[in-house]
């Protein structure tokens, strides 16, 4: 017994395997590799290339703080972000509720799903006109071009996550004569947690492209409409600056997500 | 209804088919087996013989083909309240620390939080687990893995436990330390044991009978009782000469299936 509790304090600890590169030579690696590319962008600009086209990284920055004084970033930001999240929020609901319902429908699951994944295989970057018909230039059709983007990847995830759960575990709970609910709190939801956030960490990106892509099409506000203003008036700087900003909102959420995602996980 | 006339557990007749790709094999054939209340019966059989089909049945996750398992006198149709599974694999939650995975079966049955919580703290430490109760599965050796397992399943506190090869995966040494403390808090429970494993020194040392299988279709092939005085040295009994005539006899047995 006493050498199974050391072995176990043992295991607890997670020791670096040889070969595997501590942080700091990674975040240097990285450090290194951002400052040659900005470097290099910097120093070609106006060089080997016209800065017209391609602008210039201290362009974009001082562009950047001009527009945080302003409130112009926050201006377009906020409703980008406001059209993402709660197409975000709507899509992983809806997307990983029917991914559930649907794994566990019998019979129903095989007339459904290739007809789901017909609809999957759509450009649904196409269908943005379609919104604007249906809901109006407002944020409505913004937010249905959000939820067709990430609703497949949430749905798809959570159905895969379900017809992966360990068999044995979901036996045990009728063995305990569990009723549905404590089925869903102590073995379904935990065991697709992993799928969920794989499906929230690639709907991140593609909320933020349905959001641009809706604004693009029609709006007069948010940074896809700031990107196709500033293309209209020969802009470059402007292009990059929303590019630039989007990105960085990208970054943002994903690291939100990784610490949910350390929380909710950090029994593996 | 616990009553005198019937005994714990009765399967009779028993046929299961299993549809696979269009083929239906049988893993059980003419399989009678009574089990009375408090016994420990463990059945024995070349792997594949049938012998986990019967604790699924017995557990209520599989249908018969014909014949009929009865608890307490009653025809088993959905999983039945008497019963307790211990896996293989254990089938802990990883997700949940080693206090929750014991606490389940509680906290499934409607139990309050402190009832829950006292309950745990005995079972740990009767299993010999106290102080590792926030540890999660993953941190744990196979040996006290198996320890939760069996703690959880003494939380539900059925009156037949089911066994499926349950210390099939553990190394020879912790093996014996688990059949051993297993045996010890078993004599003090009472309960009845329906145990399936392929190991006849495990099996003799700790039944009062032992069941051999055949190979596919799985029947009863022979049964021994166990006399052996209780409470059993689980390790020590081996070298009893009464032990070893049955290892014998169980062996010989097995050994025409093999």
């Amino acid at each position: 017994m006493a050498m199974e509790m050391k072995q176990a304090q043992a295991q607890a600890r997670k020791p670096r395997l040889r070969g595997e590169s501590s942080a700091a030579t990674v975040w240097l690696g990285r450090i290194a590799v951002f400052v040659l590319a900005i470097g290099l962008w910097e120093l070609l600009s106006g060089r080997a290339f016209n800065s017209f086209w391609v602008s210039k990284p201290s362009l974009i920055g001082v562009r950047l703080l001009q527009m945080i004084e302003s409130g112009d970033l926050w201006f377009h930001a906020s409703f980008t972000l406001q059209i993402a999240i709660t197409g975000l929020a709507i899509g992983m609901l809806g997307g990983t509720l029917l991914g559930i319902v649907i794994a566990y429908s019998g019979v129903v699951e095989k007339w459904i799903y290739p007809y789901i994944m017909a609809i999957y295989s759509l450009p649904r970057v196409s269908l943005a006109p379609l919104f604007i018909v249906w809901f109006g230039i407002g944020m409505s059709s913004k937010v249905v071009m959000v939820v067709a983007m990430v609703i497949f990847v949430a749905f798809y995830n959570a159905y895969e996550g379900i017809r992966n759960i360990d068999k044995d575990l979901m036996d045990m709970m009728k063995t305990y004569k569990a009723n549905w609910w404590d089925k869903l709190r102590w073995v379904v939801l935990p065991s697709i947690t992993v799928w969920i956030l794989t499906s929230l960490r690639l709907n991140i990106g593609m909320a933020l492209i349905g959001a641009v892509i809706a604004e693009l099409v029609g709006s007069n506000r948010g940074l896809g409409y700031y990107i196709s203003y500033s293309s209209n008036m020969l802009d470059t700087t402007g292009i990059f600056t929303g590019l630039v900003s989007i990105m960085l909102i990208a970054i943002l959420l994903e690291q939100v997500i990784n610490i949910v995602a350390k929380r909710l996980l950090k029994y593996r | 209804m616990p009553s005198s006339n019937h005994p714990k557990l009765d399967i009779r007749d028993l046929r299961v088919e299993y549809y696979t790709k269009g083929q239906n094999t049988v893993a059980l054939e003419d399989v009678n087996l009574k089990i009375a209340d408090g016994e420990f019966v463990s059945v024995v059989g070349p792997s594949g013989c049938g012998k986990s089909t019967l604790l699924k049945i017995v557990s209520g996750l599989l249908k018969p083909a014909r014949g009929e398992a009865k608890i307490d006198g009653e025809s088993i149709k959905d999983v039945p309240d008497q019963v307790g599974m211990v896996f293989q694999n254990d089938a802990l939650l990883p997700w949940k620390t080693v206090q929750d995975n014991v606490r389940l079966p509680l906290a499934v049955k409607g139990k309050s939080k402190a009832e829950q919580e006292q309950e745990v703290n005995r079972l740990l430490e009767m299993v010999g687990l106290s102080g590792f109760g926030g540890f999660y599965p993953k941190q744990l050796s196979g040996g006290m893995k198996k320890r939760v397992a069996l703690a959880r399943t003494f939380a539900y506190d059925p009156d037949i436990y089911l066994m499926d090869e349950p210390f099939g995966p553990l190394d020879a040494q912790t093996r014996v330390k688990i059949g051993e403390e297993f045996l010890r808090i078993w004599e003090k429970v009472g309960k009845s044991v329906l145990f399936i494993t392929h190991d006849i020194e495990e099996a003799i040392a700790l039944s009062d009978r032992v069941i051999v299988m055949t190979a596919r279709p799985g029947r009863i092939k022979a049964e021994f009782k166990i006399e052996l005085p209780r409470p059993r040295p689980f390790y020590d009994i081996r070298f009893d000469p009464q032990f070893k005539a049955l290892q014998r006899e169980v062996w010989l047995q097995m050994a025409e299936e093999a």
